[in-house]
């Protein structure tokens, strides 16, 4: 779940290399795809050791269907326009910020080793994406309005966040996963105070039942599975 | 491992650079965590800088070529904890960096003053002058900055300080 997160929420980014609006939010949301790719390689390896076979990081990047990939459906959100890409890295950012607080004490040494590498390029990551809510929502009417739209259309996707699944209870009594119920009262304190300083209301839209976490997802996750998957379907087992 | 040995370990993994920083040396970028010599058998230890630095596959090879070369059966593996941070970065690092034209990172309080606050504290490696402004929070690399002096103006990156 957390490694397909982060892969998914990091490809969406990459398509925005030599895309982005200047030069400057180019560089950060590279740099930042880049920081959630190197996760998840540490996610993957670490998935592939316990999986044992012939499973690699690769493998279990490149090679699955889309049932089995676990991410939240928020991060498969396309990147419509600036404020939605700063919008949903935002949303996912004040989430994955507490989210690895908690795993800093998981029981499994791994998780907790990842995790402390992780929070600190994550913190630089909400830094950077709640400046710009700031920035564009309390900027120009347009701005204002772009990322207000962004935010509406973005919100119904949070409740997934925090909607328990059976495996993340488990992982939770067992001392490994994180407690969701915490990671919300800290998301929702910080999002108040954005939006607030952003001048931006918080979206009242009723939330939507999704369930990428078990396997469920949107139409979006096909072509981002095409783009991704294509190299290793096309030329199995190929190295850079 | 004698201590002659352990020299020789050590000046041979001095001669290996970070391939984005090529004046730094592994060893003053403080990447390398363990050295273990068993005979000829070599067991070497690094942690990454920022878990998707391309960089660490690339240090990774050449530190397992150069041992192997030097006659050591090596073996490198990736730590992750305890997580690095600059201050890690040896003084003598830091002196190459600033030479090389990356501004050393301060410690953490100036260097939220600096990235946030945007304060005037980040000291030009051009022409030494504090008068220089942050252009871009993400650099030609994760671990930098972009900034620009404002006297001589010649924009130059700094290495952010990670905690």
């Amino acid at each position: 779940m957390l490694g397909d997160n982060s892969m998914i929420l990091g490809h969406r980014l990459s398509e925005l290399c030599g895309h982005g609006p200047s030069l400057e939010t180019d560089i950060a949301l590279t740099n930042i795809s880049l920081d959630l790719f190197g996760q998840v390689r540490s996610y993957f390896q670490y998935a592939a050791e316990m999986k044992g076979g012939e499973a690699t990081e690769d493998s279990i990047a490149f090679l699955r269907f889309d049932r089995d990939y676990r991410n939240v459906i928020l991060v498969e959100q396309p990147n419509t326009d600036f404020a939605h890409v700063i919008g949903r890295q935002f949303l996912y950012d004040a989430f994955h910020l507490p989210l690895l607080e908690q795993l800093m004490k998981s029981n499994d040494e791994m998780i907790a080793a990842v995790a402390a590498k992780s929070i600190k390029e994550s913190r630089y990551h909400l830094r950077f994406s709640s400046s710009w809510v700031k920035r564009l929502g309390d900027g120009t009417e347009e701005s204002h309005n772009r990322m207000q739209a962004a935010m509406n259309h973005l919100f119904p996707f949070v409740s997934e966040l925090f909607r328990e699944t059976p495996i993340e209870k488990e992982m939770a009594t067992l001392g490994i996963g994180a407690d969701l119920k915490m990671i919300r009262e800290v998301f929702d304190e910080k999002i108040k105070a954005v939006f607030a300083e952003a001048t931006l209301e918080i979206p009242q839209n009723p939330p939507r039942q999704t369930n990428g976490k078990t396997g469920i997802h949107t139409e979006q996750m096909g072509f981002i599975l095409a783009e991704l998957q294509y190299m290793q379907r096309a030329y199995p087992n190929m190295q850079w | 491992m004698t201590s002659v040995q352990n020299k020789n370990i050590d000046n041979l993994l001095r001669e290996l650079t970070d391939p984005e920083i090529p004046v730094l040396s592994i060893m003053d970028m403080g990447i390398v965590r363990e050295v273990e010599a068993n005979g000829k058998d070599l067991f070497i230890k690094i942690t990454p800088t920022y878990s998707g630095c391309p960089a660490m596959d690339t240090i990774a090879t050449d530190i397992k070529l150069k041992m192997d070369a030097a006659g050591y059966n090596t073996t490198v593996k990736l730590v992750l904890s305890p997580a690095w941070t600059t201050d890690w970065i040896t003084e003598n690092g830091r002196k190459e960096l600033e030479k090389y034209g990356i501004a050393a990172p301060l410690d953490e309080t100036s260097d939220k003053h600096a990235l946030i606050d945007g304060k005037r504290i980040v000291k030009c490696t051009n022409c030494g002058s504090t008068n220089t402004k942050m252009v871009s929070q993400f650099g030609s690399t994760a671990c930098k900055a972009l900034f620009q002096c404002e006297d001589c103006l010649e924009p130059f990156d700094y290495f952010k300080c990670l905690k």
